[in-house]
């Protein structure tokens, strides 16, 4: 029989807000048993973040546990003394946070930060702390870590610092690791190296875990049992295995279906309960014309190394003189097309220099060398600046990735709809302009009344849909979506998807669609290239590159994606 | 290290090259004639030739700014009229005065200043936040000179408890004997408690006055630098480890928001240096910034661009020792350089 | 991280339509949203100063101030300038509310009189400073190279001097007017703003909605001005109510060395200098009216700049 080690009761937790006292959550249960790893999932609001600061009682000066009983190792942590909970944080009970390089202390050496949590915790004496940091450092597979004892956060890598945090939470053996959205923004390949290290350091000691996070597939595959909630409350708790394979509650189907995964379609991915799409939206007919749309060749794009040249140097130095070690190439001579009408998937970890690609065919950026051309005209030789007044701009449009920074805070929805109309279209008169403006919110499915709204009084989804209205508006013929669902949660990113796909059938685009998430891809794309350090390693159909992958990397990022058991 | 310095004095250089220009400038683009101005309003107009001859105004301008540049850098800071004096032997002899009461100020003021502030941030919404926050707002709209009569008002006439304000000592006293121009220490290094003691009574309000100045945008910076990083995540992290509350703000918290407060003293020392000024001039100390206000009564032009140029000078190694300071406590400023 | 729920999120995400799918499928049936409490900067400005009745005092002074400085001849009760050697150095009296100098003169007239001169200073610099500062610094954040460099180092000669000894020495070199104290305040002031402009320039120049901008066919200068300096504004006007506090005490402080104003105009500084001498003896009305009202304007001015900056950005609160 297992022990129970950590049990929540009925737990309901306030925050005096400015508009008065909000529930965050409310009446949640929550068992963690010895050993055991638990998987908290919800969307964004869900409270999942909220009811793990609860336990270690972290939570924020406004916030207060107004109800219910949480009972760790027997002990009763809502009503224990601030002393005996000191105690125990670190202790017995640990956590580890989003974005690792902010969760440290950035000018003190990171030894020392883990010599601290030793000495509080009397797990060290003064005279041995820095061997035992070491230690500590040692067991989370940091390379050369008697080295590594003297260095800053700034010097480390994301993934190493990670790992420092891991060290943090682990050094005093505690029992119980909470880990909030650990690898949210971290690469998929470090996703995996450090889920697999949490994994193997606290099934070693028979820690228990609490993962939480928004991804279902990774608690799937990590966790035992999998805890979803909404809005606050808990809508279901199964084990990890039928989960997936049976779940019963609406909103739990309902993010199952959400979530990007082998073996289904786009339109699976939408609620069973949505209406059937009426029948496909008129397709544009296929083009008789098979030219490529869009022609990469040999794009280069170098920055200067930041050290390396004073603003004297580059003003007496030609480029070419500059020593080639003093740049660096964001991309390195790549070369792709686009057919009309098609949808070209560009992946790659952060870093490989898809971003600086797709911003070069934008043309927000000027490559150093190589050739871009659009329906046959060379627009690689236009510069940036000047771009904007060229007849070209209005056929290649974007669609960004942050819905909320790509939207002028000042201006109402259909005034940012509006903005590509009064500059680039033949539409006059600001009745007709909106008229247009009308058009493209129903075609995008954004109600007429929150077209006069400002972007801080919309929500995610419906901020999405304004960027891709705007990026319409002149039914351009290449659109470049730069990880537009990246910032939304899974359900949301369900429906926007789909939307995407219809407007691409309905006004005859073709993509070019910025990712690293590979799932997503899949779904959208009907060919993929896939980047590494600025270099093709790989380009084929979408089935065939993920089905049979023929380069070494292309199979590592596939075997990275945690899988769901099926 | 020495790398690190020598670095940081040559950052210095533009800003130097800078000070001397404009100085120069403001004499030389003067409406009028700056003979005139250096040689008097009792001058003759013969006496104002000669003026105009020796300050090589007959020249053409870029050679009267190599011959500026030249006589700096031999100290010739031009003569006072009024005193007969090469400048920079009034402004040495003038200048600990003016330090020694500036320094007194801001010690007393950073002694209150930070720890109000980490208080303040610490108990969010208690009484000392307030008095913090009253502090701030208050302070800030205190006129430097007003402050000053306001405490002679109180602490001399109505309470007599201050000596009069006329000065670094009373008539009946004497300056102990020089080493370091500053008459605290000084009285101390030669045992006259009795001239220390006095010294420091005429002390008291000059600096209070400038404490209670520069005690507003220290104790605010503070308290906003501290209430940022109490809420970021490595404090949150630090807790969540199980840190003491004072191993959390002493080691984790106050390190890291005492950064955005050095920053903030040169901009501190700038106001300070400007209400010394104004502070000399409402206790009749004698420093060097009674020294340009009473040359520039007297249409001494000389005295008053030396005061400028000084302190300009003072100012830039004063910002070079707060960002060498600066790089002690930060490391990534350190290892970028 | 912010762990408090988001509030703006769950109050609109009650606004998204229950299947967002329906909308797609469906062009013609959109799902009705119940709008939730739309906030309007009035609605939110009466909010912020219920919330917190300092700020509105601080109007209030704000109106005092204003009324002194635009009517001050016409409803001061004595001729500033008058003098009246019998009546001189009498305390606060019901006669006189404010006691009278030591040339008989009124001085509450005259501290009245004296906010005109005191606020046209404040107003004409900041004005200046707000044109010149304001305008190069966002050109500087936004197009960076050459104009960066410049505005950059006009900033940093300036910022190598303590700024009041700064202004001494332009108000000594330049001659002893007002116009010269505006001049030399405006002078003083410029890295500030600029830097403040340039900053928040720069944030912005490669944002998303800019680059949107740049897709929707708008130029650089075009985007500059319809763009940037709209989301600039708000920042740059707190910044301008806190320097006016700043450029009032400036302006006293020059006076009151006795730069720039000269007797017997009546201006706060100036008259606090005057009264300087007469604390010693006792007569502290001489000096404390005038420098009470400066105490006051600054006052007023910080508050108010602090007040405006809770509606414009609530999150950078003291």
């Amino acid at each position: 029989m297992t022990t129970t080690l950590l049990d929540v009761q009925d737990l309901t937790v306030e925050f005096m807000t400015r508009r008065g006292i909000v529930k965050a959550v409310q009446h949640v249960n929550v068992t963690v048993a010895k050993g055991e790893t638990v998987g908290i999932v919800g969307e964004s609001g869900s409270g999942k973040s909220v009811t793990s600061y609860a336990v270690m009682r972290i939570l924020d000066r406004a916030g207060k546990i107004a109800d219910g009983m949480i009972t760790f190792s027997g002990l009763d942590v809502r009503d224990a003394p601030e002393k005996e909970m000191r105690d125990l944080r670190g202790r017995e009970m640990s956590m580890i946070f989003q974005s690792p390089r902010t969760a440290l202390n950035p000018i003190r050496k990171v030894g020392r930060q883990i010599e601290d949590v030793l000495l509080q915790h009397v797990q060290a004496q003064p005279s041995d702390a820095k061997e035992k940091a070491i230690e500590a450092l040692k067991r989370v597979r940091i390379a050369r870590p008697e080295e590594r004892y003297h260095a800053y956060p700034f010097e480390l890598s994301g993934g190493m610092c990670q790992r420092v945090v891991i060290a943090l939470a682990l050094a005093c053996q505690p029992q119980l690791l909470i880990a909030d959205e650990p690898t949210t923004g971290l690469d998929v390949t470090t996703q995996k190296a450090v889920m697999d290290l949490v994994v193997e350091l606290t099934r070693e000691r028979g820690m228990s875990t609490i993962l939480i996070t928004h991804d279902l597939g990774l608690a799937a595959a990590y966790c035992d049992k999998v805890v979803v909630m909404e809005k606050g409350r808990v809508v279901e708790t199964a084990a990890a295995a039928t989960i997936f394979r049976d779940p019963q509650h609406g909103y739990t189907r309902k993010l199952m279906r959400a979530t990007p995964r082998l073996g289904v379609t786009l339109r699976e991915l939408l609620p069973e309960d949505a209406p059937a799409p009426l029948a496909p939206a008129p397709m544009q007919e296929e083009s008789a014309d098979k030219t490529p749309l869009l022609v990469v060749s040999n794009l280069v794009k170098e920055y200067p190394r930041q050290d390396a040249t004073s603003t004297l140097a580059t003003f007496f130095r030609k480029k070419d003189q500059l020593p080639q070690a003093e740049t660096f190439k964001a991309v390195d001579g790549i070369s792709f097309e686009i057919k009309r009408g098609e949808s070209v998937g560009l992946v790659g970890e952060s870093g490989c220099g898809k971003s600086t690609t797709s911003m070069m065919v934008m043309r927000l950026l000027d490559p150093t060398s190589g050739i871009v051309t659009f329906d046959g005209e060379d627009i690689g030789s236009i510069p940036a600046r000047e771009f904007a007044k060229s007849p070209m701009r209005k056929r290649i449009q974007m669609v960004f990735q942050d819905p909320t920074e790509s939207l002028n805070p000042r201006f109402t929805a259909v005034r940012a709809i509006a903005d590509p109309i009064l500059r680039m279209s033949d539409i006059k008169g600001w009745a007709a302009v909106r008229a247009r403006c009308e058009e493209l919110a129903t075609q995008v499915g954004l109600p007429l009344e929150l077209l006069d709204r400002f972007p801080h009084q919309l929500s995610g989804g419906q901020k999405a849909r304004v960027g891709i209205a705007r990026a319409i508006a002149l039914s351009p013929e290449l659109v470049i979506l730069d990880e537009p669902t990246a910032a939304l949660d899974v359900s949301v990113q369900a429906v926007v998807l789909n939307l995407l796909e219809d407007l691409k059938h309905s006004l005859g685009m073709s993509y070019l669609f910025v990712s690293h998430d590979l799932n997503v891809v899949r779904l959208l794309c009907d060919r993929v290239i896939v980047m590494r350090s600025g270099k093709i390693v790989e380009e084929g159909s979408a089935e065939g590159v993920m089905d049979s992958p023929k380069s070494d990397y292309t199979k590592e990022l596939l075997a990275a994606i945690p899988h769901p058991p099926l | 290290m020495l790398r690190q310095i020598g670095k940081r004095l040559v950052t210095t250089i533009p800003s130097i090259i800078g000070v001397i220009i404009v100085t120069f400038l403001l004499t030389r683009v003067l409406p009028g004639d700056p003979a005139a101005y250096f040689a008097g309003p009792a001058a003759t107009p013969q006496a104002i030739e000669e003026v105009r001859k020796s300050l090589g105004l007959d020249k053409s301008l870029p050679e009267q700014f190599v011959r500026y540049v030249t006589e700096l850098s031999r100290g010739d800071f031009g003569r006072s009229l009024t005193s007969g004096q090469p400048v920079r032997s009034d402004i040495a002899a003038r200048l600990p005065a003016s330090a020694e009461l500036t320094l007194v100020g801001l010690i007393v003021s950073m002694l209150i200043a930070v720890p109000l502030g980490i208080a303040a941030a610490v108990k969010q919404g208690s009484l000392v936040d307030h008095i913090c926050r009253m502090v701030a707002t208050a302070g800030v709209s205190l006129p430097v000179f007003f402050t000053g009569l306001l405490l002679v008002y109180f602490f001399y006439y109505i309470l007599g408890w201050s000596p009069a304000p006329l000065g670094r000592l009373d008539v009946f006293y004497s300056a102990p004997p020089h080493v370091t121009g500053f008459y605290l220490i000084d009285s101390l290094i030669a045992g006259e408690f009795e001239t220390f003691r006095a010294s420091a009574a005429q002390l008291i309000l000059p600096a209070a006055t400038l404490a209670i100045f520069s005690l507003a945008p220290i104790t605010r910076m503070t308290r906003a630098s501290m209430l940022a990083v109490m809420s970021s995540d490595f404090v949150r992290t630090a807790r969540a480890s199980g840190l003491t509350p004072r191993t959390v703000i002493v080691t984790y918290a106050f390190r890291n928001a005492m950064l955005p407060v050095i920053t903030t003293l040169g901009m501190v020392f700038s106001f300070l240096l400007g209400a010394n000024v104004l502070v000399e001039k409402v206790f009749a100390w004698p420093g060097i910034g009674s020294y340009a206000i009473e040359a520039l009564i007297a249409s001494d032009f000389a005295p008053v661009q030396g005061f400028v140029l000084v302190m300009a000078i003072m100012y830039v190694a004063l910002n070079l020792l707060i960002d060498m300071l600066y790089g002690v406590i930060d490391p990534r400023v350190r290892l970028e350089g | 991280m912010n762990q408090r729920p988001d509030l703006d999120s769950a109050h609109i995400a009650a606004t998204e339509p229950p299947t967002a799918a329906a909308a797609i499928a469906a062009p013609a049936v959109v799902v009705p949203a119940a709008p939730p409490k739309q906030t309007s900067v009035f609605a939110h400005a009466r909010y912020v100063i219920a919330e917190n009745p300092v700020t509105g005092i601080a109007f209030g002074l704000f109106v005092l101030i204003a009324l002194c400085a635009i009517f001050g001849p016409w409803i001061a009760p004595y001729d500033p300038l008058a003098s009246d050697t019998l009546a001189a150095l009498q305390g606060p009296s019901a006669k006189h509310w404010f006691g009278t100098d030591q040339l008989g003169r009124d001085i509450l007239s005259r501290v009245m009189v004296a906010a005109r001169l005191d606020m046209a200073i404040a107003v004409f610099s900041v004005a200046l400073v707000f044109a010149l500062g304001g305008l190069s610094g966002t050109a500087a954040g936004f197009f960076g190279g050459w104009t960066d460099r410049i505005v950059g180092r006009i900033a940093d000669t300036i910022m190598a001097f303590p700024l009041f000894v700064l202004a001494m020495g332009i108000v000594a070199a330049l001659g002893n007017t007002v116009t010269n104290i505006v001049i030399a305040t405006a002078i003083i002031n410029y890295p500030l703003y600029a830097r403040v402009a340039r900053a928040e320039a720069n944030v912005r120049r490669d944002a998303g909605f800019v680059q949107a901008a740049r897709l929707s066919g708008n130029g650089e200068f075009r985007i500059l001005l319809t763009q940037i300096l709209p989301n600039i504004m708000p920042i740059m006007v707190v910044q301008m109510s806190l320097t006016m506090g700043y450029a009032i005490l400036n302006a006293a402080g020059l006076s009151f060395i006795g730069l720039g104003v000269r007797p017997p105009t009546p201006e706060w500084g100036i008259m606090v200098a005057e009264g300087a001498g007469f604390i010693v003896s006792g007569e502290w009305w001489i000096a404390f009216f005038p420098g009470a009202a400066l105490m006051l304007a600054v006052f007023c001015f910080n508050l108010l700049g602090d007040g405006l900056r809770d509606i414009v950005d609530p999150q950078r609160r003291t």
